[in-house]
């Protein structure tokens, strides 16, 4: 068993997603307590420059699986590669984003080796040799503390937006050390038949620094045009309550809470949005929260850090105004 | 199509939780429990298949007695048969042992499709469906929002970030839904009382032959320590004025106090 | 003595809960503000087997007992009292009396439609000088031979409107009085059978109560339900099952009051506090939840009885009697909690003020209960 943490590069559009240098940042710090190395996996077709930014963002070491067969995240592919590397090397912890490629691979991963497995991690800490991942549960109504037992491999799945970005350093370098793929096509049993972009303007929500959301108080599709022009003032994703999924303004795509998506951006702005708890499970999460609606009974104030009681159609331009005032004297 | 569908019993959402004194475990007196409200897509999708197929639907659980009442609800919505896995030594199973129990059951038969809800309120885990397909040895998809079926293979549409994936699994595979792929029914009251009627089988580790120290806490990889509650949100501040006023405060606010902006 | 329901009355509890609080509850004021029935919703009734709730499973029914309806009729009422009321009427006043006293033929013709929600069924008893006195009852069904000729007019029939099965209690014999009465099945379609006026209600607007007509009203002679002569018998079994059904309405309206009431009190702020911390706002939720637990209690005990096959007219007449005071009392409550928004349609609870009243007048006003259970207690005098 090694002291080294590990990091499972997730790549998007040729890039590493967000959560892969979130969670090398968050890897140095462990690797510290460890005594061990920050290894970073990657995986992927024609991905053999990956190497120097990973490297950048703190991975000492990158192993490279670099063939057409992996160009697509399939689980039998995926799987069939990590696991023996990981069987060979024994990591410390092993740290995956939790991301739909990630909540699909990690517990297969985790059955298939006996590791031990904790997903929805908030906080990962480790000392005297043992980790623990604190998690919520019970829709947010309460916090875990979760201790991996034993010493074999341990697979924390990482929740978005926790950890921050490390400052990239172009001037670190990494190992690098290939990983021989000898696939069987025919042991693969899934096949990627297409991928739909779902056409945003946006950042997905569970990527997103901050968020600004509408509900029922839009009072209809196009009105979501209001949000859009604010979102792009603040860099934001837009997204929604449940009621205007139901009434068909935007997609299923857009819907924070019980039945939608859980976000934890640093700054939540909810405009026209009442706080049933359906939807606060998902995003009560947020570091900071920002409440517009004009009534001032809405349970949503009862959480938000900043309450604006006031017309979201008056309100929302204003803020939307002043945003781009403070980042045009920003930069002078 | 034979179809078994995973069932969990958790606390119903809407309930209060209380976190007992030495923060080992919730108090579970006077607490609603329900079917898992993802278990209950399964199970819809499941009926659904049976609809346009023909075949059955089996529930499988691998809970405490009262997991039974799961069983019931699934029953009553109209499957044909249910499997009880209970056995004292599942009392601080890990996830893995849990889906271990379960794959065992299921392997007592053969089923063209196994279903389950892509993870449990109770702890938000999402880890019984994959590790169920190691186990069993079968494809998986998870996250499924549309599920068609054709030729030996099922075609599922899965919401990955900013985009749907249309997969193409093999099958017998295990297969977890979302949400968003179907509206469960209610049960009816006819269905509630041939539900009352339907036998449960009810199979112990040693009926399936599995050795306790394989799935039980002995085996756990891991453990929860401690609950506590949430953070408190600390009490926030509404801003008062005309819109022109409170939004220049709030933009103050926001860069200056929580430096977001 | 077990006080506690069974996992399967939990089930059927949380199964309607579920539906009327998904189905029914977002519809409520639009159905009242606009008298709407609705069609498509009785239908879902129907599918989940709420039509028939006691009739036995091989007529299509839910084969349940009566606590289950009562649990049910409360969950109904609670998201809206009209669609109860015609729950109601077809599962008491029309399958009941249909599956005890009809004959094999008219069961297996009758009851699996409307035990289904295919058929709505409706009861004509009351008419325009027979009200609380229902035995003085004019209406007549003249034996012609092959068939019976109806004449008379009924009034204030729920689901009069859309119903196609209707009981009608009509006068076949000489004898006077209650006596000469007999029960028997009419359609919409049998010729000489109209609806009259329609009328406009203070609440539970959403079913229909109107005038059923009969003039020269010619129906097959298979249709007489039970025995010559015995149609009073019918009226009066039919309506203990009927009043426990009436009892569990009023519970669930009393129900809606008070937890509109006390979800309003949390919020309402007054004087620097919520209005729930107020003694006089926590008094009046304190007495509505104790005797909405009485009533419930008494209709469970009725309920009880009628499934062990004993007598229960005394325990279904207090039930009714007992629930229906205590919904109207606590709706009237519930309005004074919300004060001025209490009288604004806006707000729930003026329509359960509304909808509470009629439970204290039909199948039998309060009055008729006290004399009833008066009777059974002292004697007749």
């Amino acid at each position: 068993m090694s002291s080294d943490i590990w990091v499972l590069a997730e790549y998007a559009g040729g890039r590493p997603r967000k959560i892969t240098y979130e969670l090398l940042g968050k890897a140095s710090t462990l690797a510290q307590e460890a005594g061990g190395q920050v290894v970073a996996l990657a995986l992927g077709s024609g991905i053999a420059d990956a190497a120097q930014d990973l490297a950048a963002h703190g991975a000492e070491v990158v192993r490279v699986a670099d063939d057409p067969l992996l160009a697509q995240y399939t689980t039998d592919a995926y799987a069939a590669v990590i696991e023996p590397v990981l069987s060979v090397e024994e990591p410390f912890l092993l740290m995956i984003g939790s991301t739909a490629m990630g909540r699909d691979l990690a517990p297969r991963l985790a059955a298939r080796l006996g590791a031990g497995i904790v997903t929805d991690c908030a906080a990962v800490e480790v000392a005297d040799g043992a980790v623990v991942a604190t998690r919520p549960v019970m829709t947010r109504k309460a916090i875990a503390r979760v201790a991996f037992r034993g010493d074999g491999i341990r697979i924390a799945v990482v929740l978005p937006n926790i950890f921050a970005p490390p400052r990239p350093d172009p001037s670190r370098a990494a190992e690098v050390l290939p990983i021989s793929v000898t696939l069987d096509p025919a042991a693969i049993r899934t096949q990627v038949l297409e991928v739909k972009a779902i056409a945003r303007e946006t950042l997905p929500l569970t990527e997103a620094d901050i968020i600004v959301s509408g509900g029922r108080g839009l009072r209809g599709p196009e009105h979501f045009a209001l949000l859009k022009e604010l979102a792009q003032a603040l860099g934001a994703a837009v997204g929604s309550s449940r009621p205007p999924v139901d009434s068909g303004w935007v997609p299923h795509d857009y819907e924070i809470g019980q039945t939608g998506k859980t976000v934890n951006p640093q700054l939540y702005i909810a405009c026209g949005i009442s706080g049933a708890p359906q939807h606060l499970a998902g995003m009560s999460g947020s570091r900071t929260i920002v409440a517009i609606n004009k009534d001032p009974q809405a349970p949503i104030f009862s959480i938000a850090s900043y309450g604006v009681v006031g017309d979201l159609f008056v309100v929302v331009p204003l803020l939307a105004e002043e945003v781009r005032r403070l980042r045009g004297a920003s930069h002078g | 199509m034979d179809v078994a569908v995973c069932v969990k019993h958790v606390p119903d959402t809407e309930a209060a939780i209380r976190i007992r004194a030495d923060g080992h475990g919730i108090d579970e007196s006077g607490l609603p429990f329900v079917m898992n409200y993802y278990d209950e897509h399964g199970v819809e999708e499941a009926l659904r298949i049976k609809e346009r197929l023909g075949g059955t639907v089996t529930l499988l659980t691998a809970g405490p007695v009262r997991a039974a009442l799961a069983l019931r609800s699934g029953l009553a919505m109209g499957a044909d048969a249910a499997v009880h896995v209970e056995d004292p030594a599942l009392e601080g199973a890990d996830h893995l042992g849990v889906a271990k129990a379960l794959a065992a059951a299921i392997s007592a038969q053969h089923y063209d499709l196994i279903l389950c809800g892509k993870l449990a309120t109770d702890d938000n885990a999402a880890i019984v469906g994959p590790a169920l397909a190691e186990f069993l040895g079968l494809p998986q998809a998870t996250a499924v929002t549309k599920l068609e079926l054709g030729d030996g293979a099922a075609t599922v549409h899965r919401e990955v970030e900013g985009a749907i994936e249309v997969l193409r699994v093999a099958l017998p595979a295990v297969i977890t839904v979302e949400r968003s792929i179907n509206e469960p029914r209610y049960p009816s009251l006819p269905g509630i009382m041939k539900a009352k009627r339907t036998p449960l089988t009810t199979k112990t580790l040693g009926d399936l032959g599995l050795p306790p120290g394989e799935v039980g806490m002995a085996a756990a990889r891991v453990e929860v320590l401690d609950l506590s509650p949430p953070p408190q949100r600390r009490a926030g501040r509404i801003l008062q004025g005309e819109p022109p006023e409170m939004v220049k405060e709030l933009v103050r606010l926001l860069h200056e106090e929580a430096k977001v902006l | 003595m077990e006080f506690e329901l069974s996992e399967e009355h939990r089930l059927v509890q949380r199964t309607v809960r579920d539906w009327a609080t998904a189905r029914l509850l977002p519809l409520a004021a639009e159905m009242d503000r606009s008298s709407r029935y609705p069609p498509e919703l009785i239908r879902e009734l129907g599918d989940l087997g709420l039509m028939g709730v006691f009739i036995p499973e091989e007529y299509g029914g839910g084969g349940m007992d009566t606590i289950s309806y009562c649990i049910i009729m409360e969950e109904i009422a609670r998201a809206e009292a009209a669609i109860s009321a015609v729950l109601s009427v077809n599962n008491s006043l029309v399958c009941y009396p249909i599956f005890a006293f009809g004959d094999d033929r008219q069961k297996r013709h009758y009851l699996p439609d409307l035990a289904r929600g295919r058929r709505i069924g409706c009861y004509c008893l009351t008419e325009p000088t027979a009200g609380s006195d229902a035995g003085s009852l004019a209406a007549t069904a003249r034996d012609a031979g092959d068939h019976w000729v109806l004449n008379g007019t009924k009034i204030f029939v729920t689901n009069g409107v859309e119903a196609n099965v209707l009981i009608v209690y009509a006068r076949t014999e000489a004898d006077p009085g209650s006596r000469g009465i007999s029960a028997l099945i009419a359609e919409k379609g049998d010729p000489g059978l109209s609806v009259g006026k329609v009328e406009h209600k203070l609440g539970i607007r959403a079913s229909s109560t109107c005038e059923i007509v009969l003039d020269e009203c010619r129906i097959p002679k298979d249709r007489l339900l039970g025995q010559r002569g015995k149609g009073f018998h019918v009226a009066l079994a039919t309506l203990d099952g009927g009043r426990i059904g009436i009892a569990a309405q009023a519970l669930g309206i009393a129900r809606a009051a008070m937890e509109d009431a006390t979800a309003y009190a949390k919020e309402r702020r007054q004087f620097g506090r919520p209005i729930a911390a107020f003694q006089a706002t926590q008094w009046k939720i304190a007495d509505m939840a104790t005797r909405i637990q009485a009533g419930r209690l008494l209709a469970y005990r009725a309920a009880w009885l009628r499934d062990q096959g004993r007598r229960h007219t005394r325990e279904a007449s207090m039930a009714k009697l007992f629930a229906s005071e205590t919904a109207m009392w606590a709706a009237t409550q519930a309005v004074q909690i919300f004060g001025g928004y209490g009288y604004i349609q806006e707000y729930p609870v003026e329509r359960h003020f509304r909808d509470a009243k009629i439970t204290e007048i039909y199948e039998g006003t309060s009055e008729v209960q006290r004399m009833v259970i008066a009777r059974q207690i002292m004697g007749a005098s």
